[in-house]
């Protein structure tokens, strides 16, 4: 428009103007046909490395040429390990360059090349800002890991990778069949931490059957101290004790049962039963008072701070609370306590699962130089060196000797080698997201603990949720192998 | 002259109106394409479902809880914000005593030193009030229970934000303190304007205080309060109460849904749960709500033009 030929005398009076825009903006309207080509543009992806010549030395066949890159999660692990591991793939392959970048940004920075086709090479999808696993793997956009597994380790050419790792670590890494998509690095073990010192002091040792857990948070009640604290704003802390006691009780089939989303898990009596030991905590006021209103780093304080004697909680938290845990607190790690001596399973057992996801894009230009720097991590060297520097166990099982461990490590390490086989290692945490944090925890276990609801109402209430989710055709569903 | 009108507001409205269409239409325009498709957000495919999200949405019990709450917050928030700020105002720039000597309109004694300090909070970042109000509503240590602990109320420890019935009125009480300072500055400016004669008129007759502030002060500044109005209620429906509800609330969004919002359901969905084409179907609910909230309050709020 904009021709001042054929217009009479009148002008454009303001009523026109707006008219016309109108009209305009309607003609834009079909216009959104052409959109469809704004999320897809780049559906084409980028040139795939060419792969290198499999040697002894480059089992996976890595292009020595290639470009290699790779985005860390710079969380509380840091990035000195991965950039000391990045050093090693720098050495073996002086001609390739590496891009190393380390962000907490993981999500807004790289969703838009996923859309786009040309992600990096090897990501450690954490942090808060994790792009959704199940909707990565459900749209194929990561490789599968497989060859890297199969490929012999770093430290020994007649081990595969796949034998060198921890317990439940190729389990977790996949979601529906033998594919592996995901390798969790970093190694958490979940249970009830408390401090030796305080333990000692009340004359107790960590009890193993539900009356005795009760008489030693009586002991301590009278000595003015608080039997648990739990992070009560995130009450998805709770299932770290919980769950484990529940496979402990009633045997793993109830925990797989749970996360396969049978009709009625939630109703086997072994949830009730621990469902109820764990009301009895808040109905005999053995529940550190305001609890509900704590959340994750208030209620590690309090504990911290001897308010409380336990507190389901990870691995993490050695690192995490280390400001405000006292030199002489002893620190240490228990497996959750079962109920009496007709559990399916010995005292011992321990949810313990993986950390820190790492993946490798489907679309990658250099997908074995991702696989390889992975393998370079996964060597004891590397794997000791994260030990060191980060106090947390990796995947590498093993990697402890030799060097000196913090009390809150060491104790994770023993409670690992009682537990031996007996780990349980529940899904829903990372299967179903919005189910196990926002339905199960906040809105059922938050609830109970708060006692706003029964154990009865609180089990009705989540096999509800669980059910909505069974049903929901909106999100992609798993099943244990 | 009417040669070269139409280029000449072509002219002026060209570059406006495209960016303005460019940086804040497309968008739109985008998002209600996006809430037809199943896309995730985290890969380039996706294809076209038709009605399947709104039929999903209007079956979500999550998402009415979340509409009652924004409603609630565009409908509580700018009445008590408003309320609270037109008073504040008018007590520092009018309300005071007649002091000898001074003027015959003055603020309460100390006038300048509280309007900087209701400003105050203004200063920080939501991100940071939201912050330090989690810690005062901490139920073991925090600020709020000590002082009641102090005051010898050991019996009344409230878990506020851990308590379903509390957390909501908890969370839109700090945006109430970080947002009030603002609105009493931009009213006492708009009395500022506000001729003083007016005021010694209305005194003259005897007219009291309460009086002169519905008659004079109020109609008067109606303009003001109704452009502050649709601010805040903006302001309660997004970004604001975003963050008070992610960055203080159990969960977030609990105890037990009784603190979740739109703005935060939708983020969930799409940063979450890879469920993007679903959260912009929200987030065209959330516009359809904002658009009828600033309709409600144009409409009611028409009156006639004062000049003066």
């Amino acid at each position: 428009m904009g021709s001042t030929a054929h217009h009479g005398g009148e002008g454009v009076g303001r009523r026109d103007l707006i008219k016309r825009s109108a009209a305009l903006g309607l003609v834009a309207a079909p216009g959104m046909g052409l959109l469809s080509a704004c999320a897809s543009s780049g559906g084409d992806g980028q040139d795939k490395a060419k792969a290198g010549k499999k040697t002894a030395k480059n089992p996976l066949g890595v292009n020595d040429g290639a470009k290699m890159e790779f985005v860390l999660f710079d969380g509380g692990f840091g990035k000195e390990y991965a950039q000391d591991a990045v050093k090693i793939y720098e050495k073996d392959f002086p001609k390739a360059t590496v891009k190393f970048a380390a962000t907490q940004k993981i999500q807004s920075t790289l969703q838009p090349r996923f859309n786009q086709g040309n992600p990096p090479d090897l990501i450690d999808n954490s942090g808060a800002e994790q792009m959704d696993m199940g909707v990565l793997v459900g749209k194929n956009q990561l490789a599968d890991l497989t060859p890297l597994l199969d490929a012999p380790s770093f430290d020994d050419p007649g081990k595969k990778v796949r034998d060198t790792l921890r317990p439940g670590i190729v389990e977790m890494g996949q979601f529906d069949g033998d594919k592996v998509w995901i390798l969790y690095y970093a190694y958490t073990v979940y249970g009830v931490w408390y401090s030796q010192k305080a333990l000692d002091s009340l004359d107790e040792k960590y009890p193993e059957t539900w009356d005795e857990m009760v008489k030693v948070c009586e002991k301590a009640k009278k000595k003015g101290m608080a039997g648990w604290t739990y992070a009560g704003k995130y009450p998805y802390y709770l299932p770290f004790s919980l769950y484990p006691m529940i496979g402990k009780v009633g045997g793993r089939e109830v925990l797989d049962a749970i996360d396969n989303l049978e009709p009625n898990a939630w109703k086997h009596p072994a949830v009730k039963a621990c469902f109820e030991a764990y009301y009895e905590l808040y109905k005999k006021g053995y529940v550190l008072k305001g609890t509900p209103g704590l959340d994750h780093i208030q209620s590690q304080t309090a504990w911290a701070k001897g308010k409380a004697l336990f507190i389901p909680n990870g691995s993490w938290v050695e690192n995490e609370s280390a400001n405000v845990i006292p030199a002489d607190f002893d620190l240490a790690v228990s497996a959750p306590t079962g109920l009496d001596g007709s559990d399916k399973m010995p005292f011992g057992t321990i949810w313990a699962s993986g950390g820190e996801p790492f993946v490798v894009p489907a679309k990658a230009a250099n997908a074995e130089g991702g696989m390889e720097q992975l393998r370079i991590m996964l060597s004891e060297a590397s794997s000791k060196n994260f030990t060191a520097k980060v106090k947390s166990l990796t995947a590498f099982n093993g990697g402890t000797d030799g060097i000196t461990l913090t009390p809150g490590l060491k104790s994770g390490v023993a409670a690992l080698d009682k537990a031996g086989a007996n780990v349980v290692n529940p899904r829903l945490q990372d299967w179903y997201v919005q189910l196990q944090k926002e339905k199960i925890g906040v809105a059922g276990l938050g609830e109970m603990m708060a006692g706003r609801l029964t154990p009865a109402e609180a089990i009705k209430k989540i096999q509800g949720f669980a059910d909505e989710a069974a049903k929901d055709t909106s999100i992609k569903h798993y099943k244990h192998q | 002259m009417q040669h070269g009108k139409y280029r000449f507001i072509v002219g002026f409205l060209a570059a406006p109106l495209g960016l303005y269409a460019l940086f804040v239409v497309w968008p739109f325009i985008q998002s209600i394409y996006y809430s037809f498709t199943d896309w995730t957000g985290l890969s380039p495919e996706f294809k076209m479902v038709g009605f399947d999200n709104y039929r999903r949405m209007f079956d979500d019990d999550i998402f009415w809880k979340s509409l009652q709450h924004s409603l609630l917050f565009a409908l509580v928030l700018p009445l008590v914000t408003i309320g609270l700020a037109l008073f504040l105002a008018f007590m520092i720039n009018v309300g005071g005593r007649r002091r000898r000597g001074g003027p015959v309109i003055s603020g309460v004694r100390g006038s300048g030193f509280y309007k900087i300090v209701y400003f105050f909070p203004q200063v920080l970042s939501i991100a940071i009030v939201a912050l330090l109000f989690a810690f005062a509503y901490n139920p073991d240590s925090g600020a709020i229970n000590s002082f009641l602990r102090g005051i010898g109320l050991d019996g009344v420890q409230p878990l506020w934000l851990g308590d379903p019935g509390l957390a909501l009125w908890c969370v839109m009480a700090v945006l109430v303190w970080s947002t009030v300072g603002f609105f009493v500055v931009l009213f006492s400016a708009g009395m500022a304007s506000i001729p003083a004669e007016m005021y010694e008129a209305a005194l003259l007759d005897g007219a009291s205080r309460v009086t002169t502030f519905f008659r004079i002060t109020l109609p008067l500044l109606w303009d003001t309060v109704q452009s502050g109005w649709v601010y805040m209620g903006i302001l309660a429906l997004g970004a604001e109460s975003f963050a008070v509800v992610q960055i203080m609330t159990t969960g977030p969004g609990g105890p037990d849904y009784s603190t979740t919002v739109m703005v935060l359901y939708v983020y969930q969905k799409a940063f979450r749960d890879g469920q993007a084409a679903y959260a912009t179907t929200i987030g065209v609910a959330l516009l359809v709500v904002t658009l009828a909230f600033a309709a409600v309050v144009m409409r009611l709020g028409r009156r006639e033009r004062l000049e003066y």
